[in-house]
């Protein structure tokens, strides 16, 4: 599941965290990863606030297409 | 079956009761005499009941013991026929074996020699349909723990085929809700018992395949009889199962029933919640990691700062260094240079309360016959000339 957005977001904040931690790399780029791991921090943050829990159902009608309803659990 | 002929040893011959002329048996004579006795007269029988103690030895014979609701008879089955068997019954199978009664005289006990095990009607043929589905699916690899799949780590879409009723749905959702809202659920209903249940799962299992974005698949039955489980033991619900092209979860019934579309499945849970908790990541535990994330973030970041503002100042220091170095030598040796020529200077001598007489034309005077009286003259002192005039 490597195209997973949260899964993303959250390999590239340990790779910038990583590096931050680590002690090769000047203050310009470290400032520019400090952003970009806020960025991921956000979106991340976001992905895992998001929205409630949706319910549907399936149907096969007659012609074999399948319909999804909002199912009330 | 071939029944032998009984022969009438003397041994069961003589009248109950009745003392026999016949001299003491030895242990090994009266053995061998029940012996051909059990094996002769009896010979060859079915007998029916259940089996109970089955033990397998690695060299292929198996012992265990037959029983109904008030005897027990010691059964062997030597690894010939064992290994005719097509598997070994569980105890508490209700069979029917044929064998024959023998004694063996080191022990003095009796044994059934049994050639052939059948199950009887009812537990013991389904035991031995689910065996048989069981060998079939193994022997098309999909038992396979090896090729087993891993769940999505964190699954936006999941399907779930389970009754229409709500209860095995309302479980999953209750458990989402907690730990993964954003999850879409889509339930495939089926009926989970019955004639129909076969049929409707596999349809169900097949629509899973169709339907957009679905990162997994959870098939759901709440706890049962285990005759209710049986849809979930049929071929075609395994084939189904194995079939589903995301990873699947197999839920049914509670803790200690297993069925085959347990074994199927990429993964077993024992209940539907169970599967729910598996397949969804909890929020508040990745929430917590991102905020730690986020302050090591930060604290990388002041750390990074502080190693640059350290070097910077490491460098600045040695750069001061240098500097001073560069002014300080010429400075002490200026100093070293003013220091001698003061000690060489005429002037010097004026500060320690000397004074030297200057003619107005600036030539000094040394001997008194210079200076008649009435000539001005300059007194030069250390800090500076007066006008005088000798009398």
């Amino acid at each position: 599941m490597s195209e997973d957005p949260l899964t993303k977001d959250l390999q590239r904040l340990e790779e910038i965290v990583h590096a931050l931690e680590g002690d090769e790399i000047d203050l310009d780029r470290a400032l520019a990863l400090f952003e970009e791991g806020v960025r991921h921090l956000k979106t991340a943050k976001d992905r895992l606030s998001a929205a409630e829990i949706r319910v549907e159902r399936v149907l096969e009608d007659a012609d074999g297409v399948l319909k999804l309803t909002s199912f009330d659990a | 079956m071939k029944r032998q002929p009984r022969p009438s040893p003397d041994l069961f011959g003589a009248p109950v009761g009745e003392p026999t002329n016949r001299p003491a048996y030895t242990v090994s004579e009266l053995g061998a005499a029940l012996r051909l006795a059990a094996e002769a007269v009896v010979g060859q029988v079915w007998i029916k009941g259940e089996v109970i103690g089955m033990k397998t030895y690695e060299a292929g014979h198996w012992y265990f013991t037959l029983k109904d609701a008030e005897s027990q008879l010691r059964c062997v089955m030597w690894r010939t026929y064992a290994s005719r068997q097509r598997l070994v019954p569980v105890d508490g199978v209700e069979v029917y074996l044929l064998g024959t009664p023998t004694v063996w005289t080191q022990r003095g006990e009796l044994r059934i020699n049994a050639v052939a095990l059948l199950p009887t009607a009812g537990v013991g043929l389904q035991q031995l349909a689910l065996e048989r589905t069981r060998e079939r699916l193994a022997e098309d690899g999909l038992l396979d723990p090896t090729t087993k799949r891993a769940l999505p780590a964190f699954p936006r879409a999941m399907a779930v085929v389970t009754s229409a009723d709500g209860v095995v749905v309302h479980d999953i959702v209750t458990v989402a809700r907690r730990r993964w809202p954003s999850i879409r659920i889509v339930l495939v209903p089926a009926k989970v018992q019955g004639d129909d249940a076969v049929d409707e799962l596999v349809r169900a299992l097949g629509i899973v395949n169709r339907l957009d974005g679905i990162d997994l698949c959870i098939l759901g039955r709440g706890g049962g009889g285990r005759d209710d489980l049986l849809a979930f033991n049929a071929e075609p619900v395994c084939r189904a199962v194995a079939a589903v092209r995301v990873p699947t979860i197999s839920a049914v019934g509670h803790e200690t029933d297993l069925t085959l579309t347990d074994l199927v499945a990429d993964l077993r849970a024992p209940t539907p919640s169970a599967a729910a908790a598996m397949a969804l990541p909890d929020r508040g535990a990745l929430g917590r990691q991102v905020s730690a994330l986020g302050s090591r973030l930060g604290s990388g970041l002041r750390r990074r700062i502080q190693v640059l503002t350290e070097r910077l100042a490491r460098v600045s220091l040695r750069a001061r260094h240098a500097v001073r170095r560069r002014v300080e030598v010429p400075r002490r040796r200026w100093e070293r240079l003013a220091a001698s020529l003061d000690a060489l200077s005429p002037l010097a001598v004026l500060g320690r309360g000397y004074s030297v007489a200057q003619l107005a034309d600036g030539r000094v005077v040394l001997r008194g016959d210079q200076l008649p009286a009435g000539t001005k003259f300059g007194l030069r002192l250390s800090d500076g000339t007066i006008k005088a005039r000798s009398e």
